[in-house]
C-alpha cells in the first residue's frame, strides 16, 4: 500500500496556498467526460481524486434484461475503439459457461481482427498522447491515416467501421473472402514502415524525452497489488500477458514476444505500445499464412434462445487496454442472471493519484494520457 | 504455469492456517467448473492475506470484484395430512411454504501474476438484503478492489467494512437506491421514465 496524502491544512507550511482545480469533465485532455479533483500547492499536485460516471448507462443491467445474444452489440460500445476485442471477451465467457467450441477458421479470423484492433488502438493512443504533449495534430494524423485503412477493412468485413458486432459465441458472424485476406496482406506490408517512421519521428525528439522520462512512475509492486493490467503493467516490468498465460483461442500457435519496460514511467508506457504494434504485425503475418478453410460457426450452437445450464463462468482476454473479463451467472434461463464486465480502463485508474502526487500539474495530463482510458468502458 | 490446488485443498489449507476459519466450497455445475470458496466474515481478511502471501499460491492479483443480488426465495412443499372433514377422516393436501431469506454476495476472482495460475474465487455473503449488508473489505489486501468495491456499494448497497474511501462512484452523491438490485424500481420522478412511448 502506498502512502496517501489526506486532508491538508488549507494553508500549507510554506507561503503558498492550496488551490483546488477541477480538471474536466469537459477538457480536451480527459479523452471524454472525466473529471479530476486536483489540489495544488504551487504547481505540485498534493491530492487527486478521479470522478467519473457521467457516461454511466448501467450496461450490466441492460444485459441482464436480454438474451445472451442481445448483449453482443452492447459490448461494442464499452471501449468503442476496440469493438472486436470486446466481442471476443464476451463470447469467450459465454463459450466457457455453455461449453461451446469454436471452429479453427473462426479462431484465426478472431486473431486477425483482434490484432488489427490492437494495432489501431496503440497507434491512436500514441497520437493522442503526443497531442496532449503539445504536438498538435501531426502525429495523430499519422496514426489516423493507418487507422482508416484498418477501419476500411472492418467495414468491408462486418459492415461497420467501429460498432462491428462481429463475433458470436461459437464463431464469427460472416466469413471473410480471399480478396479480403489479400487486402489485409497488402495493408500489412506497409505497416512496418509506418511504425519505423512513427518511431523515428518521436524517439529522437528531445522534448518528448524530457516530458516523459521519469514522469508518472508506477512501481512494480504497486502495479501488481492494484490490479493494473495490459501495456501499463508490462511497462512496470511485470511479465503478464493473458495471450501467453491463458493461451485463449489459438494464441499458443504464434511466436511473439512480450515487451517489458523497466522504469514504469510515461516513456516506458509509450514504448510498450510501439513494441506491441511490432509484435501484432508478427502475429498477423503468421495468422494470415496459416489460416485454414472450413466452417466459421459451430452448427450446434443455438444463437437465439441459448439456455446454458445453471452455473457461472469468468472469461478474460488481453484487450489492448488490459485484462477485459466477463463474469456470467446463469440460472438456467435464456437471460443471464448476472452479467459483469471487468473494465481494464477503470481499474487502471485506481493508481492515478499515486502516479501524480508531487508532480507538476502539466504532467497529470500526460500521465492520464499514458493510462489509455475510454470512458465508454470506465462508466459503462 | 504451476498447477493450482483444488478448492478442497485450498479450503483445508486456509482452515489449517487461520484458526477458526469456516470455508465452504460452492459447487458450479456449468462446463467452466469454476468452483468458489465461501468465507466467514470474521476470518475473511486473514484468509485473504494467507492466500496472497502463501509461497505456493501467491494470489497477488485480485482481478474482478463484484456484487450479486440473490432475492428471497420460497420453496413450497406439499404435505399430506389427515383431517376430520364432516366427521369423516380424509386425506387433505396442504402446501407449506418455507421462506429462504435473500442475501447480497461479494465475489472476488484471484489470480497469481507470479505463478501465472488462477482463478481462485472467493465469496462473502451478507446476512440479509436490508439492514445487515456488511462484509469485510479486501481493499487493504488488494488495492485493485478499491474502485470495484465502491461500485458494488454504489449499485448493490453492500457495505465494505474497512474500505478507506467508500463513496458512490458511478451514480451521483444524492442518489438513494441501489439500481443493480433485482427488485429495483426506478423512481416515478425519473425523467427517463416519463418519456412517452
Amino acid at each position: 500500500m502506498s502512502e496517501r496524502v489526506l486532508d491538508l491544512d488549507p494553508v500549507g507550511a510554506g507561503d503558498t496556498e492550496i488551490l483546488e482545480v477541477s480538471m474536466g469533465p469537459h477538457h480536451p485532455s480527459t479523452h471524454g467526460v472525466f473529471r479530476m479533483d486536483v489540489r495544488l500547492e504551487g504547481e505540485k499536485v498534493v491530492r487527486l481524486k478521479p470522478v467519473f460516471g457521467y457516461l454511466h448507462r448501467n450496461h450490466e443491467k441492460i444485459a441482464e434484461h436480454g438474451a445472451y445474444l442481445a448483449a453482443i452489440p452492447y459490448t461494442d460500445r464499452l471501449d468503442y475503439l476496440c469493438s472486436m476485442t470486446n466481442n471476443w471477451g464476451y463470447c469467450l465467457a459465454v463459450e466457457k459457461l455453455a461449453g461451446i467450441s469454436v471452429p479453427e477458421r473462426a479462431e484465426y479470423i478472431r486473431v486477425i481482427v483482434s490484432e488489427l484492433t490492437r494495432f489501431q488502438n496503440h497507434a491512436g493512443l500514441i497520437g493522442f498522447l503526443l497531442q496532449d504533449m503539445g504536438a498538435s495534430g501531426t502525429p495523430l494524423m499519422y496514426a489516423f491515416r493507418e487507422r482508416e485503412k484498418i477501419l476500411d477493412l472492418f467495414e468491408s468485413l462486418s459492415g461497420a467501421r467501429m460498432m462491428c458486432n462481429y463475433m458470436r459465441f461459437g464463431g464469427v458472424r460472416v466469413d471473410c473472402t480471399p480478396a479480403w485476406l489479400d487486402e489485409v496482406r497488402s495493408m500489412l506490408a506497409g505497416l512496418p514502415k509506418f511504425v519505423d517512421e512513427f518511431e523515428a519521428l518521436l524517439r529522437g525528439n528531445e522534448i518528448l524525452m524530457a516530458r516523459t522520462q521519469g514522469v508518472g512512475v508506477l512501481p512494480r509492486e504497486l502495479a501488481i497489488n492494484a490490479g493494473i493490467t495490459g501495456p501499463m503493467l508490462r511497462a512496470s516490468g511485470v511479465n503478464y500477458d493473458i495471450r501467453k498465460v491463458d493461451h485463449y483461442g489459438i494464441y499458443d500457435r504464434f511466436e511473439f514476444r512480450v515487451p517489458l519496460g523497466d522504469h514504469g514511467d510515461v516513456y516506458d508506457r509509450y514504448m510498450m505500445r510501439v513494441l506491441e504494434m511490432r509484435e501484432s504485425i508478427k502475429i498477423l503475418e503468421q495468422a494470415l499464412r496459416d489460416i485454414p478453410a472450413g466452417p466459421i460457426m459451430d452448427p450446434k450452437v443455438r444463437l437465439r434462445g441459448l439456455r446454458p445450464k445453471a452455473g457461472e463462468a469468468y472469461g478474460r482476454i488481453e484487450s489492448p487496454k488490459g485484462e477485459l473479463g466477463f463474469f456470467l451467472i446463469s440460472d438456467g434461463s435464456t437471460i443471464p442472471y448476472r452479467y459483469r464486465v471487468r473494465p481494464p480502463s477503470m481499474i487502471n485508474l485506481t493508481i492515478l493519484e499515486d502516479m501524480c502526487l508531487g508532480q507538476n500539474v502539466a504532467d497529470v495530463v500526460i500521465t492520464l494520457g499514458s493510462v489509455d482510458i475510454v470512458l465508454g468502458e470506465v462508466d459503462r | 504455469m504451476t498447477a493450482l490446488p483444488t478448492p478442497e485443498d485450498i479450503k483445508a489449507q486456509i482452515e489449517a492456517s487461520v484458526p477458526g476459519a469456516v470455508v465452504t466450497v460452492i459447487p458450479n455445475s456449468s462446463p467452466s467448473a469454476q468452483r468458489s470458496l465461501l468465507l466467514d466474515h470474521e476470518h475473511a481478511r486473514d484468509a485473504a492475506l494467507f492466500l496472497r502471501d502463501h509461497p505456493v499460491l501467491r494470489l497477488d492479483f485480485c482481478s474482478l470484484t463484484t456484487g450479486v443480488d440473490w432475492l428471497d426465495t420460497e420453496t413450497s412443499e406439499k404435505v399430506k395430512l389427515k383431517q376430520l372433514v364432516d366427521g369423516v377422516e380424509k386425506e387433505v393436501e396442504e402446501t407449506r411454504k418455507t421462506k429462504i431469506p435473500g442475501y447480497l454476495e461479494a465475489v472476488y476472482h484471484l489470480f497469481s501474476m507470479e505463478k501465472k495460475h488462477g482463478p481462485v474465487i472467493l465469496r462473502l455473503r451478507t446476512a440479509n438484503r436490508t439492514d445487515q449488508t456488511h462484509v469485510p473489505s479486501f481493499t487493504p489486501v488488494w488495492r485493485s478492489a478499491e474502485f470495484q468495491e465502491r461500485e458494488a456499494f454504489d449499485l448493490y448497497g453492500i457495505i465494505f467494512d474497512g474500505h478507506p474511501d467508500l463513496r458512490r462512484i458511478l451514480m451521483w452523491e444524492s442518489f438513494v437506491d441501489y439500481p443493480m438490485r433485482k427488485d429495483y424500481v426506478p423512481p416515478a420522478d425519473d425523467p427517463l421514465a416519463e418519456v412517452p412511448a
